[in-house]
């Protein structure tokens, strides 16, 4: 629901290193996102095809990298991932437990398309 | 033309992080203790707020932001009835607020003299979570007819908070529902959270949440 408000977010934030980068075009872009950041992937995407339109990233793809929850065991120091529901340590069977992974939400990379005459690098 | 990969790593939400942290250094630097309410509809958050208010305004001066989806003043009127200064942000239909509308809003309020900013965020749980205010704390409500797997069945919903209030527990004669269990899968989401049982319709459990909340004040001064 929210993802308007974060794919607008990632675009302001492609566009500028691209500019910056003096790409001629985004071909792609790679971002991560954690089980536990609450965003959609399919939403972001959604918005994401609207929402360039006429900018330097029109027409790119947003490849998705997900990452699982993962959680640690306080009481054995067992890690393990969980999908979508929370459960017990599966060795131990403690909720002592803290989440080691899962709320990442990054723009880890793009890549863009440059003249290489124009600026010869 | 040749291909280019641009390493970049950085968190999409920096751009409102980025505000939410002036923000708070803004309402650091007036001492006013500020918190950021969350909770699904009907779970009680203007209930707890408008108990709260009744409970700590002969000691302190408290303002409110409501942050509200429409332009209904339902909950506002609530609050400006009690002589508290308020404003309300319509999020346009938005499912929650961000860092820039609580900036409009601190623009628009007296803060003169005040100790404790209350932020009502709208009902919803998954949306709010992603997007820092500028907040001190931030804690959920959960209310006992909700049930005690929720915690379990959607645990990126219960992420992030301070303190986590379960409300409605006049209910509890009524609804099957294991505490312990609830609370164990609070703490191992967000460990070391404050947990409050009350009733905001009772009053029972309500003074632990507010002595909590006046060290919380004090602490800022």
């Amino acid at each position: 629901m929210h993802e308007l408000a974060v794919t607008e977010s990632l675009l302001n934030t492609a566009c500028d290193y691209a500019i910056n980068n003096n790409a001629q075009r985004v071909i792609s872009l790679n971002i991560t996102i954690g089980d536990l950041s609450n965003i959609i992937g399919d939403s972001v995407q959604f918005y994401w095809d609207i929402i360039s339109e006429k900018t330097i990233c029109e027409k790119s793809t947003l490849v998705f990298n997900k990452l699982p929850a993962k959680f640690i065991c306080q009481s054995c120091g067992e890690e393990f991932k969980i999908n979508g529901e929370l459960l017990p340590c599966p060795v131990c069977q403690s909720m002592d437990l803290r989440t080691i992974q899962g709320d990442e939400f990054l723009l880890e990379s793009i890549v863009i398309e440059k003249d290489l005459e124009k600026y010869n690098e | 033309m040749s291909k280019k990969t641009i390493p970049i790593i950085k968190k999409i939400m920096s751009a409102n992080d980025q505000i939410a942290e002036e923000n708070l250094k803004f309402l650091s630097s007036k001492n006013i203790l500020t918190v950021n309410v969350m909770a699904s509809p009907g779970a009680g958050k203007t209930s707890l707020i408008l108990r709260t208010i009744e409970n700590l305004s002969n000691q302190y001066k408290i303002a409110v932001i409501e942050g509200d989806t429409a332009p209904v003043t339902i909950d506002s009127d609530k609050i400006s009835n009690l002589n508290i200064p308020v404003i309300q942000i319509n999020t346009g239909g938005e499912c929650h607020l961000d860092a820039l509308m609580v900036r409009n809003g601190l623009e628009q309020l007296d803060l003169s003299n005040i100790d404790l900013l209350i932020i009502e965020n709208v009902g919803n749980l998954v949306c709010p979570a992603a997007f820092r205010l500028g907040e001190h704390f931030s804690i959920v409500i959960a209310s006992i007819p909700e049930g005690d797997d929720k915690p379990y069945k959607y645990p990126n919903i219960y992420r992030g908070i301070q303190s986590l209030i379960l409300n409605k527990t006049d209910l509890l004669p009524y609804i099957d529902f294991n505490i312990d269990y609830f609370k164990q899968g609070i703490e191992a989401l967000n460990p070391g959270a404050a947990f409050f049982l009350l009733s905001c319709k009772t009053g029972d459990g309500f003074d632990k949440w507010t002595d909590w909340l006046k060290t919380k004040i004090q602490e800022m001064k």
